[in-house]
């Protein structure tokens, strides 16, 4: 293990400008640029959210500006009903893979992940640096489609068939829009699994002297856990959309069954299966709740630890709760289909996986919360981050017990009350862990420290504000408000405006709070307080090396591990922790029993 | 901070908690024979979900309220049952839970998808496309006439493809662009689509069920309460998606006899 990790970095510090910023092997750049590239894309996808909100709760309103982006899709800035699907494609698309997945895995994974196990760099580094690009290229592609004279894909971030196979026949977008987009999910795919094929062997194989499996932190599990998720989700999502251009430029019939007549047209295509996508697309896409909550999770625990000063109730509980939730991700995914004309046997055999998954949910939040008891909880923006972060995942997990029954899911199916489930826990919940991260890993990642009033500041805009954004979205549900409409012109739904006009308010208002973090970020990236090694008083490696880590993490000196990941409480020289590589020992009364 | 986080976190759980209560928003009034079944279903893991709901967003702020920003010689402590309370606890509440909640489920999903039709339910065929609802009954015959997809044609509103020409079953089928029903009268409907996917969905009926492109797919109910209910599609199929509903008329059984007269009349 010792000699692997002596051996993994396989070049030398970077000696040009493109080595060491562009085209870099340094996991470390390459966390920056997934951090950067996730940062680009959540302001890209808030932005369209704005627009979708604004149109949603005033029709006819023009919006400023929207016409510059499409003539077409929005004359005089009025949005029209296919513009509104196809910003809310790719408002989707953008941010389940181009930021839930890249910030919390891809981003601090990267940064983190062989520091925390003690390893100069991820074993196959030109992956890495493939990873990244290809994933960027995947972003440009997607976002290339906006040029398109028709515009971007309308289908919806799942593009359900045979909507996505047919062609332009079945409306704008549906064409070259279409192949866009299963292009560069096939590309992102090909970068996320050249990162997992790194993870893995990085936290097996790399680990330093001393780091047994038991003895790494929980956000390296996380990652561990998500990027075997990876490999095997993303592997059956790249060729699916691969099958999907094949039929839109090969002339193959994968997604599209016979006799089918688009706008009057007989579609020269047979023997399809149109719910043979579904299969495909949910069981990536379930497991993709999870490669987008697990690493927040981790984080979560990670930076909750620090802040309580003593260990979880149990890590080794935590770790395996993780890993259920991994394995039960690929068991439950046909719960996405209890009403698509599937065998309604199967719905029940999906049902119940579903429902057990939430018993290592609970366990998890349950350890979260008894282990603040007889804490010495010190509030700071990453911990407000992280308790907020349990705040919203119970908030959308419970919503999950209606989702997971099939009788129950009659009534509550496509409408806003699957809105309201999936943004709490896989969206806000991410994105809180995504900021807990950001505020605790900044000072190492830049060197400077963030500034904490602001950090403040922007956790309550944002916590008050995805509450009253997402948890009227269930109301609505329960109404059978019916999702992804531009515009409510069924009776029953007139009642329900107003309720969606306070969501956009809110929603505007939010989004105007992440300009704060921003600014922050931003600017204490360039003119904040220095920061010191440990400003946490934190135990893991990558609070004993340099702030920032140099080239090879640790100077050429790899650490050795003498602790468990989390021992504070303790009596040591440095205070009340005392940290993996050091050497010191002490008794503490918090070993996990 | 710690106290005033606390405090937030108990205002939100208990707002959250008053519309649902009160059921501000709330699906309209059951008008089918087993809607009750979802209803109970749904208030039972309502009851379920609220409370795990409120005692962990109770707990957790209790919690942070009480253990933030300690005395500095205060001395950490575990939770006296530790992980393995923790963990029997949630095997047992939730297990026990999810095989209720599982196990009671399935009477209801059952009514459903897992009954077949009786032999004298009435038979609709409905016909999903960009972006209508288009229904059939079989006429006096009671049989419904093949359909050809090539023969397709909205502007000569041959919208289901028969061929009335050589086809004998055909002729006395009625096709409509609103679907009338008999009040208290099982109806098995047939369902198909002509282009995308699309779904059937009316919150009354408490009926939900997507249409499969190159499947045929089945769905039976029974309306108990005469009035006029909007059908709406729920799978995304394209631009028009939203606008894309039909009326459900639940009818006397005297009232539905003559509206199928008169729409015969006008084929």
């Amino acid at each position: 293990m010792h000699d692997l990790a002596a051996h993994a970095v396989h070049h030398g510090p970077p000696t040009s400008f493109i080595r060491k910023y562009v085209f870099s092997l340094d996991h470390k750049v390459i966390g920056k640029q997934y951090y950067a590239l996730a940062l680009v894309a959540a302001l890209c996808g808030m932005v369209l959210s704005w627009m979708m909100r604004i149109h949603l709760a005033w029709n006819s309103a023009a919006i400023p500006g929207l016409q510059l982006l499409s003539k077409t899709g929005a004359p005089g800035g009025v949005m029209t009903p296919e513009y509104y699907l196809q910003l809310m494609t790719m408002h989707g698309t953008i941010m389940v893979f181009f930021v839930l997945t890249t910030a919390p895995f891809a981003a601090f994974g990267n940064f983190f992940l062989p520091i925390q196990v003690g390893a100069e760099d991820m074993p196959f580094p030109r992956f890495n640096m493939m990873s990244f690009w290809v994933t960027f290229a995947g972003f440009l592609v997607l976002m290339s489609s906006f040029t398109l004279s028709d515009g971007p894909t309308l289908g919806g971030w799942t593009q359900y068939a045979p909507l996505n196979a047919v062609g332009s026949i079945a409306g704008p977008g549906q064409g070259l829009g279409v192949v866009l987009w299963a292009a560069s999910i096939a590309l992102f795919c090909v970068g996320q699994l050249l990162g997992s094929l790194n993870f893995i062997p990085t936290t097996l194989d790399l680990r330093v002297k001393g780091m047994s499996l038991m003895r790494l932190p929980l956000s390296a599990w996380a990652w561990f856990i998500t990027s075997c998720m990876g490999l095997t989700a993303f592997a059956v999502l790249m060729p699916a959309c691969i099958l999907v251009i094949l039929d839109h430029v090969a002339g193959t019939s994968f997604f599209v069954p016979s006799g089918l007549v688009v706008s009057d047209q007989l579609v020269p295509h047979s023997g399809g299966s149109t719910l043979l996508w579904q299969h495909l697309f949910w069981f990536f896409g379930h497991p993709e709740v999870y490669i987008a909550i697990v690493p927040g999770i981790g984080i979560v625990s990670h930076v909750l630890i620090t802040n309580m000063r003593k260990p979880m109730l149990s890590q080794r509980v935590l770790i395996y709760c993780m890993g259920a939730l991994a394995v039960l991700s690929y068991m439950v995914y046909g719960h996405h289909m209890f009403v698509s004309g599937m065998n309604p046997i199967s719905a029940l055999a999906f049902s119940f996986p579903t429902l057990v998954i939430t018993i290592p949910a609970t366990i998890t939040v349950l350890i979260w919360t008894f282990s603040l008891y007889g804490s010495k909880l010190r509030i700071n923006s990453a911990s407000l981050f992280a308790l907020g972060f349990i705040s919203m995942f119970v908030s959308g997990g419970v919503s999950g017990f209606f989702l997971a029954q099939p009788s129950v899911d009659i009534p509550l199916h496509a409408t806003y009350f699957v809105v309201g489930h999936f943004h709490m826990v896989m969206g806000v919940a991410a994105m809180f862990g995504i900021f807990a991260a950001t505020y605790f890993w900044a000072p190492k990642m830049f060197g400077r420290m963030m500034n904490e009033t602001l950090g403040r500041a922007h956790f309550w805009l944002s916590f008050v504000g995805t509450y009253c954004i997402f948890m009227p979205f269930h109301y609505l549900g329960m109404a059978g408000n019916v999702r992804r409409y531009s515009s409510f012109v069924d009776d029953f739904l007139q009642p329900l405006i107003p309720v969606h006009r306070f969501i956009t308010v809110a929603a505007l208002l939010t989004g105007a709070a992440q300009l704060i973090f921003v600014y922050n970020l931003i600017h204490s990236r360039f003119w904040g307080e220095p920061a010191p090694d440990n400003p946490w008083e934190a135990t893991s490696l990558e609070w004993s090396t340099a702030t920032p880590p140099p080239w090879d993490n640790f100077g050429g000196k790899l650490p050795v591990v003498y602790h468990d990941p989390y021992q504070y409480g303790v009596q040591s020289s440095v205070g009340d922790y005392v940290m993996q590589a050091s050497p010191e020992q002490v008794k503490t009364e918090h070993d996990e029993k | 901070m710690a106290k005033f986080f606390a405090v937030t976190i108990i205002v939100i759980a208990i707002l959250s908690a008053i519309p649902i209560l009160r059921h501000t928003w709330a699906m309209p009034e059951d008008i089918s024979t087993h809607g009750y079944l979802i209803d109970e279903q749904m208030s039972e893991t309502m009851a379920e979900a609220g409370i795990a709901f409120l005692a962990a967003q109770f707990l957790l702020a209790i919690f942070v309220w009480k253990f933030s920003n300690p005395r500095p010689d205060a001395k950490i402590k575990n939770f006296p049952g530790g992980a393995k309370a923790l963990v029997v606890a949630a095997f047992l509440v939730v297990g026990i839970e999810v095989l209720a909640l599982g196990v009671f489920g399935v009477k209801a999903w059952a009514s459903v998808y897992l009954t077949p039709p009786s032999a004298n339910a009435m038979p609709i065929q409905v016909q999903a496309g960009q972006f209508a609802f288009y229904f059939r009954y079989p006429g006096p015959d009671g049989t419904f006439g093949p359909l050809h997809p090539e023969l397709i044609n909205e502007s000569t509103q041959n919208f289901f493809g028969l061929d009335l020409d050589h086809d004998a079953d055909s002729k006395d089928d009625i096709v409509t662009a609103e679907m009338a029903i008999p009040v208290n009268k099982e109806i098995h409907l047939l369902m198909h689509s002509k282009d995308l996917g699309h779904s059937f969905y009316v919150r009354e009926l408490r009926v939900q069920q997507d249409f499969v492109p190159g499947l045929d797919v089945s769905l039976h109910f029974t309306a108990t309460k005469i009035g006029r209910y909007e059908i709406v599609c729920t799978q995304l199929c394209g631009l028009g998606h939203y606008n894309m509903k039909a009326y459900l008329e639940v009818m006397s059984q005297q009232d539905f006899d003559d509206w199928l007269k008169k729409e015969a009349a006008m084929q």
